[in-house]
């Protein structure tokens, strides 16, 4: 291997030894205490629209957790964090496009 | 033009590699996985929307899920969040350089994907003998539909097929993760118990379980890890621990989204 990565994976190394572990396990608590929060509203006799809204909402949360603390985006140069999140975002937004078409289905014939 | 030339291919030649700065601050590996981890985003969100769209459109979508079917899935997700926390202390040690923790750490990931693995084929074996099935599976001999899945394959044929799609997707994400992290944990000494795995896999289930051929994904991932294991043999150092963890928790999010979306939202209230 070249030495430059080789250089770049210890750097990265050196980073993640001063990592305190305890930050972790909170997000570990949180993730699980999400999940207590979203089986519980599973059992509430809500509006399915509603209900997505509610769990998704929850859910992106957790995506947010898992995606800054164990993959470590939060620790990533700025560079890394906005280009990989801003284009991930951008591109899952655009296949909301079919939505409408979702919702419009259930009123046909209404009109 | 010429005479410009020649120093400057020649300057090329003797001087040392010397490259420019990284532009994201990190090495190569970890920035191919994320843009592996990207375009696999865009799959499972491919079939998460579709999915979605037919859980909003059709108006008598099934709703399955009853308790003991939320309370299995329940226990995966503790079973992935766990894993994904294991997966953080095994990249930590390995940082460290503390080679038997990464190890057992590695190990106890592994675990908690195997459960996953097996509580996953529980629910699918507990659908499918129950009628809920994909054109695709083998018949059960002499099986009886249950009586909410009598009319599903009928007027709803979406559902078992976006079901099986992206749970079945997810779950070949979760069995290769194993088969990664095995790999990173234990290198060659992996593969015969991988070939082990996928001998217990086939001759313990049914030949009309989808499980039964579907095992065979273990015999191809074994001869694949032993190419590249004879082709390029190395001790997988920090940074691979890191890649490999990526992976996983990659698989981990996904699943916070086909939980609730696949199976909260069609919980059985009686």
């Amino acid at each position: 291997m070249d030495p430059t990565q080789l250089a770049l994976e210890e750097q990265v190394a050196e980073q993640q030894r001063h990592h305190k572990l305890m930050p972790f396990f909170w997000v570990w608590g949180a993730l699980l205490l999400l999940t207590a929060i979203e089986v519980y509203l599973g059992y509430q006799n809500m509006e399915p629209k509603r209900m997505l809204s509610i769990l998704m909402c929850l859910s992106i949360i957790k995506a947010a957790l898992i995606i800054a603390y164990f993959m470590h985006m939060k620790y990533e140069a700025s560079r890394m964090k906005l280009l990989t999140m801003c284009s991930l975002v951008f591109c899952l937004a655009m296949m909301m496009v079919f939505f409408p078409d979702a919702f419009r289905i259930i009123y046909l014939g209404v009109r | 033009m010429a005479e410009a030339a020649v120093p400057h291919s020649a300057a090329a030649v003797v001087a040392p590699a010397v490259y420019e700065p990284s532009l994201f601050g990190t090495y190569s590996k970890k920035v191919g996985m994320w843009l592996f981890l990207l375009s696999d985003s865009l799959t499972f969100g491919a079939l998460l929307y579709s999915y979605s769209y037919g859980r909003i459109s059709v108006a008598n979508w099934p709703t399955p899920f009853h308790s003991a079917s939320i309370r299995n899935a329940t226990i995966m997700t503790a079973f992935l969040l766990t894993s994904s926390l294991t997966m953080v202390l095994a990249v930590n040690a390995a940082a460290l350089g503390k080679e038997s923790s990464r190890r057992l750490y590695l190990l106890a990931t592994m675990a908690c994907g195997i459960g996953f693995i097996l509580l996953h084929a529980k629910e699918w074996s507990n659908l499918i003998a129950e009628g809920l099935r994909l054109p695709i599976f083998a018949n059960i001999p002499g099986q009886e539909t249950a009586a909410e899945f009598v009319n599903v394959s009928k007027m709803v044929p979406q559902f078992a097929s976006t079901f099986f799609t992206l749970t079945g997707m997810h779950m070949l994400h979760v069995t290769l993760g194993v088969v990664y992290l095995g790999v990173i944990a234990l290198r060659r000494k992996f593969i015969p118990i991988l070939l082990g795995f996928w001998l217990i896999a086939w001759l313990a289930t049914p030949s009309y379980s989808p499980f039964h051929y579907g095992a065979h994904v273990l015999l191809i991932a074994a001869v694949v890890c032993s190419v590249i294991l004879w082709l390029k043999p190395k001790v997988y150092d920090a940074a691979d621990t890191e890649v490999a963890g990526l992976y996983w928790h990659f698989v981990d999010l996904v699943w916070m989204f086909i939980f609730p979306l696949v199976y909260l939202m069609s919980t059985k209230i009686i």
